[in-house]
């Protein structure tokens, strides 16, 4: 850090410390929250008094449902993740590597439907899902979830098949690999960083949604864990289930964590120099 | 090991374009062919599609007698060494060199002794356990090399493998890449636009010119027998010098001095109608200062005299410039080499061109000064300033 002078390390350090205490505030008090008693909840302190993990005992304490909608989330997220990586990895491979009639119509598509409004859909979906019966079906959310993150990850991608140089691919097909080999064990390895990306994004998608899960979902079947959050009373009628509320948001925040911290140390940049001249 | 045969092969584009045009060449078993020309020329687009990675238009590609033109590039047993070395970012160079063997799905005893012996050949041993991004350029160069014989595969195409190096490493890669040609005397197919490289590694070299093969020959044949124009312009360095001729009873009149030709030229030239424009050729080492010509060499040409504009001293030779006054010469031909050279070559003023000459190194010419300067009339190169065809290649 020599060259930057004492005054730019000065700001950089005012700059850091704002921006995490700007990002991480709500995270904290949302913790804080979780570890008051319902008697202390509103008490108005940064920091609480007495700590307790009652909240998050009765969190997945049954009758809640929690626990069921976790698996749910983890479930949907995870089937989406996998069928958008697999058939956008596929799709955008095709669109940078092929030129076919009808190739810009399929990007514009994909990005119109990635930018379509999801509220214009969710009521449609809801009535055709009841008479088809995806209604309350993991299926039911994967499909409209997929519907989103699809373009999404196919545009991710594409962006980073483009960055492979092709003559890799001549050069696999030269040591005798089929198209498929070429891919498979060529260009995805090369291209791991932005799948890890796409999927990152994907998961994060479908874990956040609240829209279609609330209007598609009815049960513990498929109800995903931020709806079941709403759904969350306190022990009495009169109770304040705020500080469940905050457990559980801890919670549900805790996958998403780990899914972040596991693949980012795999989007590497500057996998591929080496391949070509330079 | 098998020949490679292109039987009227043409390559046209979508759009339209035709890279190759009515490609007919022969390249037999064992040998180094080079194919050379300028960029755009074809060269590489036919390289393509003899590895099958583009596909032929019409015409027939035989490898080994056996018609290849709808093989996919993995059934043809070819190998080839890419102008970026393509090596796998992601693998180990063992990994990289053992890539082609692993598809093929071969015993991993014989993978590691294959992987090795091409290790060693190519004195990579210490480096197989390396990425190729911590690699120098010429290792990397030499990964790409053994990915290739590791195969033992029935020809080897390179695609300019070399013009990514640095001008010493290329003399020193050139070298190798001759010596292992040789070695494993597997039929390669090479391609660059370095004359150069052409010169020194071909058994044979063939030049195109936009899609069309202009002539395919032995280097020193090339160099002493160009068939038009553009090859004569092609190979050698400095190119050889084209200047404005005609030819009137076995006299051929260029503008800075008329010379008699010997018998035998004149006879190979044969009739030309004195009024048709020629194209003379002639390489800067037949020129000479006439006082370093031995008595018995001096009747085989003519004097002139002239005085220098650059005097360039290599130490074993001199370069010397002058210019004499002419018209210029036209022709298609010769213009598409000037594009070659980046269309600067001819700096000279108009009605004037500038001769490139190479004299001995005891000479001592100085800038200015008045010489003496001899050429040799058995040298001369005749072309026919219409259609470039040569008129005194044998």
């Amino acid at each position: 850090m020599d060259q930057y002078t004492r005054n730019q390390k000065i700001l950089w350090a005012i700059g850091t410390v704002v921006v995490l205490f700007y990002a991480l505030i709500p995270v904290v008090w949302i913790l804080s929250l979780s570890l008051k008693t319902p008697e202390t909840i509103g008490d108005q302190r940064f920091f609480p008094s007495e700590f307790t993990f009652d909240n998050y005992s009765s969190v997945f304490s049954e009758g809640l449902g929690f626990n069921r909608a976790i698996i749910n989330s983890i479930g949907i997220a995870l089937i989406t993740t996998v069928l958008a990586l697999a058939l956008a990895s596929m799709a955008a491979y095709a669109i940078t590597r092929l030129d076919f009639p009808g190739k810009t119509l399929i990007l514009a598509g994909a990005l119109a439907v990635s930018m379509f409004p999801a509220i214009s859909v969710v009521g449609g979906l809801f009535n055709v899902w009841r008479v088809v019966g995806l209604y309350d079906t993991w299926p039911g959310l994967i499909l409209p979830y997929l519907s989103f993150s699809l373009p999404l990850s196919i545009y991710t991608l594409s962006a980073f098949f483009r960055e492979i140089p092709w003559d890799l691919e001549k050069a696999a097909q030269m040591d005798g690999a089929t198209g498929m080999q070429a891919f498979r064990r060529v260009i995805l390895p090369l291209a791991m960083p932005g799948v890890f990306t796409a999927g990152i994004l994907a998961f994060i998608a479908a874990w956040n949604d609240f829209l279609f899960a609330n209007v598609l979902t009815s049960t513990d079947a498929a109800r995903t864990a931020p709806v079941a959050l709403s759904f969350f009373r306190g022990a009495s009628q009169f109770t304040d289930p705020s500080g469940a509320i905050a457990a559980g948001a801890v919670v549900v925040t805790i996958p998403i964590l780990i899914m972040v911290l596991i693949f980012q140390r795999r989007i590497v940049s500057g996998l591929t120099s080496g391949a070509v001249k330079g | 090991m098998a020949d490679i045969v292109l039987d009227h092969v043409t390559k046209t584009y979508a759009d339209g374009y035709t890279a190759v045009k009515d490609l007919n060449l022969e390249i037999a078993d064992g040998e180094f062919m080079i194919l050379v020309g300028p960029s755009g020329c074809g060269k590489s687009t036919a390289l393509n599609m003899i590895a099958g990675l583009e596909d032929i238009t019409s015409g027939e590609l035989r490898i080994g007698g056996e018609v290849v033109n709808k093989k996919a590039p993995r059934d043809r047993d070819i190998a080839m060494v890419f102008q970026s070395y393509a090596l796998y970012p992601h693998m180990t160079v063992r990994d990289n060199i053992a890539f082609a063997l692993k598809l093929a799905k071969r015993p991993q005893a014989e993978i590691d002794a294959k992987v090795n012996e091409a290790a060693e050949i190519l004195d990579l041993q210490n480096h197989l356990d390396r990425k190729p991004a911590n690699l120098s350029g010429g290792q990397r160069q030499r990964v790409a090399m053994g990915r290739a014989i590791v195969r033992n595969p029935k020809a080897f195409l390179m695609d300019e493998p070399l013009s990514n190096l640095d001008a010493k490493l290329r003399v020193q890669m050139r070298a190798e890449v001759g010596r292992i040609q040789h070695r494993l005397n597997t039929t390669t197919v090479y391609v660059t636009h370095d004359q150069t490289e052409a010169m020194t590694l071909g058994d044979r070299v063939a030049i195109m010119l936009h899609g069309e093969l202009q002539q395919v020959a032995s280097p020193m044949e090339l160099y002493n027998h160009p068939r038009n124009l553009f090859v004569a312009g092609f190979i050698g360095s400095p190119g050889m010098n084209f200047l404005p001729a005609t030819l009137e009873n076995g006299v051929a009149k260029l503008p800075m001095v008329d010379i008699k030709l010997p018998q035998e030229m004149a006879e190979r030239v044969g009739r030309v109608d004195p009024n048709k424009p020629l194209i003379v050729g002639v390489r800067p080492e037949d020129f000479e200062d006439a006082q370093y010509v031995g008595p018995e060499q001096r009747p085989r040409g003519t004097t002139f005299n002239t005085s220098f504009d650059l005097v360039e001293a290599m130490g074993a030779e001199y370069y010397v410039h002058f210019t004499v006054k002419s018209g210029g010469v036209e022709s298609s031909q010769v213009e598409d080499l000037l594009a070659d050279q980046g269309g600067v070559s001819d700096l000279s003023e108009e009605g004037s061109s500038v001769v490139v000459a190479r004299l001995n190194a005891e000479s001592r010419v100085k800038v200015g000064e008045p010489t003496e300067v001899w050429i040799d009339a058995t040298k001369l190169h005749f072309f026919d300033a219409e259609s470039g065809t040569s008129l005194s290649a044998a």
